[in-house]
């Protein structure tokens, strides 16, 4: 067994690879929360339930119509964006002008109601998606065995992130966005439409939660309670990362994932809680997180 | 005057409603009460939306289950050293979380409650996933036999009525005027003088406290301390009271308790049981697009326009 001053590397490089598993998981969900703040200052509360949602249609798309995983993984994502857009359009546009307390209250309902839906149709017991056959099998590395799947969650969720962020730092339509984001009311004396980009934000917003659904259906089991419970973590890296850069979220999400990864190899007792706790160092420290920019 | 006659109809109902309904339903409708009344001085005359408070509620019913359990505490120090640790957890939680307002001050919180709901599932003296069970009720000032429902539950009702007055006083003091003030305008409060985040620290623990009362008492009464108590949904759960009750009214959460106990509790006996969830969310969604005075802020706003 390979060891290094008293450490197992096998186990330690092990933890570290679910540990960038779990982070580009939160990336792509803290990235999605970040960008619907960005521009409409609200926490989309069923982020984690769009999730579930996306991995529930990923599993059903191939149960009884034959999708395939690849396909699924354009398909979902456009089929809950539209749903998202629905939800902007006929739910969170009505109390736009309320206080914003009511669009995390009005989406927490959301929520619930889909996550009590897919308990109801599923029950709680968890299902399983297979991995598709051109990512079976694995490499074997120096120090550890790499199932190519995992590979390709981290290598698909890297993409994502950076191409969205150089979408929204470096396009014209990113600085369409920024623009909105810093001030709304001029954007729209400028021309912009801006209510129809608050809407399609909303839209890729909760595409990113229903791409990571789909990635995640052949790693974790498919049940109604996997969104709530990475929600809450996510909730925990917002505020240690702060809300204020779209890079900030992404590099957040992927470095707790990596510090959750070691904790459980070397102290598993609090690898559930670890995040929770650098949080509140974080508000200790630095109370608008690290990349924050208000006060 | 008019309110004080209201009162004493209230409480002449309080006094007779136990020969009236299944008493156990009731203590449950009056801890939960508290817990929202508790909740609402902070969403309602604060502005500050916690998602985390279960952690409150669970955190006094498992101190008081195991003291009274384990110590041989008498219900009443029993009840007391929860309400206590649930104060003093209140306090390290509000310090860290005024520190951030609005939609993140919902974020810290309920990732506070979970980091704790992590601590009680795995610390060796909760039970786990079965929690505490079989807790005696035991003897109130050493001679009334609370595991009488009847007695119990007049135990109950006056611990209610501590809380509700506390509340009340809380409120209505020049204390609580800040508080009002610091929802209504923030930045306004700042320049008058006023310590804006020691206010509202104080109102979280008075929260706090209160809510880890009314877990000591509900713990009590069903003789059990679980997980479900620290769970989000609990904190989920008194978030939908106090807005269907009427946030920012003093009775709301009272209206609203009663409604949501009554509607699980009618949901679980039918087969509807499996839509609780769905119908909880469907409701949300109600009230925050067409509702959001609740039903005692409804009530209040015909009653204005039609008689004020």
């Amino acid at each position: 067994m390979a060891t290094f001053l008293g450490i197992n590397l096998f186990g330690l490089f092990g933890q570290l690879l679910v540990g960038l598993i779990n982070g580009s998981f939160y990336a792509l969900l803290s990235l999605g929360l970040a960008i619907i703040f960005g521009l409409l200052k609200i926490i989309n509360f069923a982020q984690g339930a769009i999730y579930m949602l996306g991995a529930f249609m990923a599993y059903l798309a191939l149960q009884y119509l034959g999708i395939s995983y690849w396909a699924a993984l354009i398909v979902v994502p456009l089929v809950v964006g539209l749903l998202g857009i629905l939800m902007e359009r006929f739910l969170i546009r009505p109390i736009a002008n309320e206080d914003h307390l009511y669009s995390l209250l009005l989406t927490f309902g959301v929520a619930l109601v889909l996550q009590g839906l897919f308990t109801h149709l599923f029950g709680s017991s968890g299902l399983s998606y297979a991995i598709p056959d051109a990512l079976k099998g694995g490499t074997k590395l120096p120090f550890m065995y790499l199932p190519n799947y995992r590979a390709w969650i981290i290598i698909a969720s890297l993409t994502v992130c950076v191409v969205t962020w150089w979408m929204i730092e470096k396009t014209k339509l990113g600085a369409y966005l920024r623009a909105g984001t810093e001030n709304p009311a001029l954007m729209q004396a400028f021309g912009i439409n801006v209510p129809l980009m608050v809407t399609l934000t909303f839209g890729f917003g909760v595409a990113l939660a229903g791409f990571a659904g789909v990635m995640a259906a052949p790693v974790y089991s498919v049940s109604p309670e996997m969104g709530s419970n990475i929600l809450i973590v996510v909730f925990a890296i917002v505020v240690i990362g702060g809300m204020g850069s779209i890079g900030g979220a992404i590099i957040t999400g992927l470095g707790m994932g990596i510090v959750e990864g070691l904790t459980k190899y070397f102290y598993p007792e609090a690898s559930n809680t670890v995040i929770f706790l650098v949080m509140v160092i974080v508000l200790l420290i630095k109370p608008a997180g690290l990349f924050g920019k208000e006060a | 005057m008019k309110i004080s006659k209201l009162y004493i109809v209230l409480l002449g109902v309080a006094l007779v409603a136990p020969f009236l309904m299944y008493p156990v339903l009731l203590m449950k409708i009056l801890c939960f009460a508290l817990f929202a009344s508790a909740f609402n001085l902070l969403l309602g005359f604060v502005g500050l939306l916690s998602f985390g408070h279960a952690v409150f509620l669970g955190t006094g019913g498992y101190v008081t289950g195991y003291l009274v359990m384990n110590s041989g505490l008498s219900p009443l120090m029993g009840i007391l050293a929860g309400t206590a640790a649930a104060a003093a957890l209140g306090a390290v939680y509000g310090k860290l979380s005024v520190k951030r307002e609005g939609i993140y001050f919902a974020m810290v919180t309920l990732a506070l409650a979970q980091l704790m709901f992590f601590v009680f599932l795995q610390a060796p003296f909760t039970g786990g996933e079965n929690g505490l069970q079989g807790i005696p009720r035991g003897f109130l000032f050493g001679f009334i036999d609370l595991s009488d429902n009847l007695n119990m539950y007049y135990f109950v009702l006056a611990i209610f009525l501590f809380g509700f007055w506390v509340i009340n006083r809380t409120v209505h003091s020049p204390f609580g005027q800040i508080l009002k003030a610091i929802r209504d305008n923030e930045p306004r409060a700042t320049s008058l003088g006023y310590n804006v985040n020691d206010y509202k620290w104080a109102a979280f623990i008075i929260s706090a406290a209160l809510s880890g009362l009314a877990g000591s008492t509900k713990t009590l009464v069903f003789q059990l301390a679980s997980l479900t108590d620290v769970h989000w949904h609990m904190s989920g759960e008194v978030v939908l009271m106090t807005l269907l009750g009427g946030m920012g009214t003093i009775f709301g959460p009272l209206v609203g308790a009663a409604a949501v106990v009554g509607l699980q509790n009618f949901l679980s006996g039918g087969e509807l049981g499996n839509y609780v969830h769905i119908i909880m969310g469907l409701i949300f969604i109600v009230c925050v697009l067409a509702f959001r005075g609740g039903i005692v802020g409804e009530i209040q706003k015909i009653v204005k326009r039609n008689f004020g």
